[in-house]
């Protein structure tokens, strides 16, 4: 089994990606050729403007895209678990059913339990979803993911959702746990500063393809950090949201587009 | 300093417990009446009742309560109305459990297959137009006039609001859920039972509720055809000997069937679906 942690082959699959093509339609394509490459245990997030393609990749990783256009090459690990923006839990179970949901074995149970005390839901198993606040909700969504030890963690916008207090909580929470678990770890999000506190790796989608790729080397992670305000001048300017990027998207309020 | 006059102003607030609110006008139903489900029967009884006794509701028209109690009391030492109840009960139970069975089924092959759906669920609208009652002759044709042709027609007429309410209720299970299970790695059996059943099962007690109804009011036409036993045969027995009273006994049975049948699907609809009960709070 690939979750045999010793195993060469197991330590060694990542993520690869080669000339990736996925298109809705005719008229132009989302993603256009896209390389990637993403180490074990290495944590990647991925930004980029709305319609970037961000979504449609991450997708493509967790084998959900089967009535998309395109193609190219994509190997990933045998085990990968897919963190949503919301948390998906089934209203109709408790949450320790819902957290092993789909495992089977013996010490199925014991294993969510022991997934919910990481996430610091200890007691709260029999719980129904909609008991729970949507901090709380998100926690039980990546105890499901974290306890069926996956090699790789896709993550859309799990913290979108969230209001600000909450989300600095997560970012503490997911730091932890993917220390101690080390997945490989493919992050969508918008929020270039959580892209930064997180990542090892930032990289962002334009025309399809990666058009920047910047390696986190901070001293601590956070913004008091002195290269923290460089990276996220470099990434937010990539992105086209500061001043002089704005150009012909930019409307202003009670004028009309001209198309 | 400033914390000794602050306590102070707050001591010499405290006696009063005036309870100040800016209210809106409530819109809403507004919180549970207990035992709100018996008030209307209750009040129907009640001016049953009342009526009676006034003289306002003549004999002719209507046998006061107290005489449909004393019939009842002479169609069960002298009429054998146990039978007639458990005939007509055992009619319903057979119809409404196979009614139940076929448009469970038949909402299940339709709701999760595109080919289920193309074969039957175009028969099933059709059928749908067609009241069943008016099937009755050519059920009469075709199973006769015995219990056979009675309980197929009851379990028809209950088929369509199990199958109608199931299959919508599947249809309208969250598609995120299904992509949920397939990055779960989950296999068809088991997204059956942990998704589909459950995300299923407030249409299909729905459906219930309407099917339980539906067949109440099957074998109440059913009963008129030739019966020799039930209570639509002692009914029909009744009306040619212009006993209203017998009719009224008839009625009151018919309505209580209803009433309780309907009250324990919504039991079980509380005990199965507590995990919406916590929504409604």
């Amino acid at each position: 089994m690939a979750t045999d942690v010793g195993g060469l082959t197991a330590t060694t699959t990542g993520v690869t990606v080669r000339n990736l093509h996925r298109s809705f339609n005719r008229s132009g394509g989302v993603l256009n050729g896209l390389d990637l490459d993403i180490a074990p245990g290495e944590f990647v997030a991925l930004i980029g403007r709305s319609g970037s393609g961000k979504s449609t990749l991450l997708r493509a990783l967790a084998g959900l895209d089967r009535d998309v256009q395109g193609y190219g090459r994509i190997s990933v690990p045998e085990q990968v678990s897919v963190v949503f923006q919301d948390s998906r839990l089934l209203p109709w179970k408790r949450l320790l059913a819902n957290v092993t949901f789909g495992l089977d074995g013996k010490d199925a149970a014991e294993r969510g339990l022991r997934a919910l005390t990481e996430v610091g839901l200890a007691g709260r198993e029999s719980a129904w979803p909609a008991e729970l606040s949507g901090g709380q909700q998100q926690r039980a969504a990546l105890a499901r993911s974290l306890v069926r030890e996956p090699q790789l963690l896709l993550a859309d916008e799990p913290f979108g959702a969230l209001d600000a207090l909450t989300r600095l909580q997560m970012h503490e929470l997911l730091r932890k746990l993917c220390a101690v678990h080390r997945p490989a770890v493919l992050l969508v999000t918008h929020d270039v500063d959580e892209a930064i506190v997180l990542a090892d790796r930032v990289i962002l989608l334009d025309g399809g393809v990666v058009a920047t790729d910047v390696r986190i080397d901070l001293a601590q992670r956070s913004q008091a950090d002195p290269g923290f305000a460089g990276l996220r001048h470099q990434l937010l300017d990539a992105l086209g949201a500061t001043g002089e990027h704005l150009g012909s998207d930019f409307i202003a309020p009670g004028q009309r587009r001209v198309s | 300093m400033t914390s000794t006059a602050l306590d102070r102003t707050v001591v010499a607030e405290e006696p009063t417990r005036d309870d100040v609110r800016v209210l809106r006008r409530q819109l809403g139903p507004g919180p549970r009446i207990r035992f709100a489900f018996w008030i209307g029967p209750a009040l129907l009884l009640a001016i049953w009742v009342v009526g009676s006794l006034t003289g306002f509701i003549a004999p002719q028209v209507l046998t006061a309560p107290w005489d449909v109690v004393k019939e009842f009391g002479d169609q069960w030492s002298n009429h054998d109305l146990l039978g007639n109840i458990t005939a007509s009960l055992r009619r319903v139970v057979y119809g409404l459990t196979l009614g139940t069975a076929a448009g469970f089924a038949l909402a299940l092959l339709s709701g999760l297959s595109r080919l289920g759906e193309a074969v039957i669920d175009g028969p099933i609208q059709i059928k749908r137009a067609i009241p069943t009652l008016a099937l009755i002759p050519l059920f009469v044709a075709w199973f006769g006039i015995g219990e056979q042709m009675k309980i197929i027609t009851i379990a028809l007429i209950s088929m369509i609001p199990i199958y109608i309410n199931t299959h919508n209720g599947l249809r309208g299970i969250d598609g995120r859920y299904a992509e949920l299970a397939e990055t779960l790695d989950i296999g068809r059996g088991t997204f059956l039972r942990h998704v589909v059943l459950p995300g299923a099962l407030p249409g299909f007690l729905l459906g219930l509720r309407f099917a339980v109804t539906s067949a109440m009011l099957g074998l109440v036409v059913v009963e008129q055809y030739n019966s020799l036993s039930g209570i639509g045969h002692m009914m029909t027995l009744a009306q040619e000997y212009g006993q209203t009273s017998v009719i009224v006994v008839g009625l009151v049975l018919y309505g209580l069937y209803g009433f309780l049948a309907d009250a324990a699907v919504r039991l079980v609809e509380r005990k199965a679906l507590s995990w919406r009960r916590t929504l409604e709070g």
